[in-house]
């Protein structure tokens, strides 16, 4: 059955929480925690979902909800599985809600230990493409180009100088049972993921792109808009990884303007046309590739 | 079923809890000072599609007899909803005191 606003949980399971207004990063967790529904464990390391969420006393969480350090998600999931395993209950998800630095960055080296070790565990990594809690210092996944406090845009350097590391590509080079990129612009895409990952044994990992109104530079109405425009220009793609093949969900006949994508940004604003034009041009050969090897 | 406001406990150093854990879902305060504009909802133009349900990253709307309802506690005032609101039910108004 295909999820959609008719036959989602009218359960709210992450609500009164503090995120800024606009957060794609909240919308991802409330949205991944309706489909997995009550009896779901959540491990979220230091990072905006944690400052947010736990409030003491203010939790909210409805369902059970745990911090972990940075670097031990994947640790702590494997964990909260294998206890809640030994006591005899099966009726569970054990789920990790971690952003990108928590995740290609600090907490990469769990990620891989837990997925080596076959735990049965979701992953899911809201990518806003900067450590936006700490106020917005480049990880590893932040795209080219893009302003930050660490990567400043100067007359010489225009921001962060490194491509945007490929986790999917890396996560799914583990062999894993199941991989997927999602963005919150397309929800139902997202949400159908989560409920596939969430009835295969093993463990999973879900990429979704979640904007940061603060760290973009946008209104805080645009997330949703953002968050389309980015797989719509072809600077993300939504994709999956199963029995050791990859498949392509969406491929757009034509791209929108990724200038115009970019230029919507305020962390994107110092680009020169060079600039964007080697933006455009990585992501063509990323797009020739994917359509010459990945099945669709 | 959604997380609800309840009563503020007062913590002493002796009657906090001794584990590093609490009830889930306790909530003590609003979100509603946030907002300088606050969305709200044409029912004769709503068509009770969801999709402001959907994308609400607050989840403060719910469906009640096929039209959106919007929870003000706990709204903030984004606009997500009106920007994904295809029929242009949702409009945003300035907050009065």
């Amino acid at each position: 059955m295909s999820i959609s606003a008719k036959t989602l949980d009218t359960n709210e399971y992450f609500y009164g929480h503090k995120a800024c207004a606009g957060c794609g990063g909240s919308l991802a967790v409330r949205a991944a925690l309706k489909v997995l529904g009550e009896r779901t464990v959540a491990v979220l390391p230091a990072g905006c979902m944690s400052a947010v969420g736990f409030n003491f006393p203010q939790l909210c969480f409805a369902n059970n909800a745990i911090i972990s350090m940075f670097a031990g998600t994947a640790s702590m999931l494997t964990g909260v599985e294998a206890g809640l395993r030994r006591r005899g209950i099966t009726d569970f998800h054990a789920v990790g809600f971690a952003g990108d630095g928590g995740t290609a960055d600090i907490g990469i080296q769990a990620l891989s230990g837990a997925i080596d070790r076959g735990d049965d565990i979701l992953y899911i990594c809201y990518d806003n493409e900067a450590y936006m809690n700490t106020g917005i210092q480049k990880s590893g996944l932040t795209p080219y180009g893009a302003r930050t406090t660490t990567t400043p845009a100067g007359e010489h350097i225009h921001g962060n100088l490194r491509p945007k590391k490929n986790m999917f590509e890396i996560v799914a080079a583990h062999g894993i049972p199941y991989a997927a990129t999602a963005t919150v612009g397309y929800l139902p895409d997202f949400l159908a993921k989560v409920e596939k990952a969430s009835k295969i044994k093993g463990p999973k990992y879900i990429h979704v792109i979640a904007p940061c109104p603060t760290g973009w530079g946008i209104p805080v109405s645009d997330t949703v808009e953002a968050a389309k425009e980015i797989a719509d220009c072809g600077l993300w793609y939504l994709a999956e990884y199963e029995n050791g093949s990859f498949r392509l969900n969406r491929d757009p006949k034509e791209f929108t303007s990724a200038e115009d994508y970019l230029r919507r940004q305020s962390r994107f604003r110092h680009l020169t046309d060079e600039d964007i034009r080697v933006i455009i041009e990585s992501r063509d050969k990323k797009w020739e590739y994917i359509r010459k090897n990945w099945k669709q | 079923m959604k997380p609800y406001i309840r009563e503020q406990k007062q913590f002493g150093l002796d009657t906090i809890p001794e584990d590093t854990c609490f009830e889930a879902g306790y909530l003590v305060t609003v979100n509603a000072g946030w907002r300088s504009i606050r969305p709200v909802v044409a029912a004769d133009k709503c068509i009770g599609c969801g999709q402001c349900y959907l994308y609400c990253p607050d989840g403060v709307i719910s469906l009640q007899d096929g039209k959106a309802v919007i929870d003000y506690d706990f709204c903030k005032g984004c606009g997500i909803c009106e920007k994904i609101c295809r029929p242009g039910a949702i409009g945003m108004e300035a907050e009065r005191k």
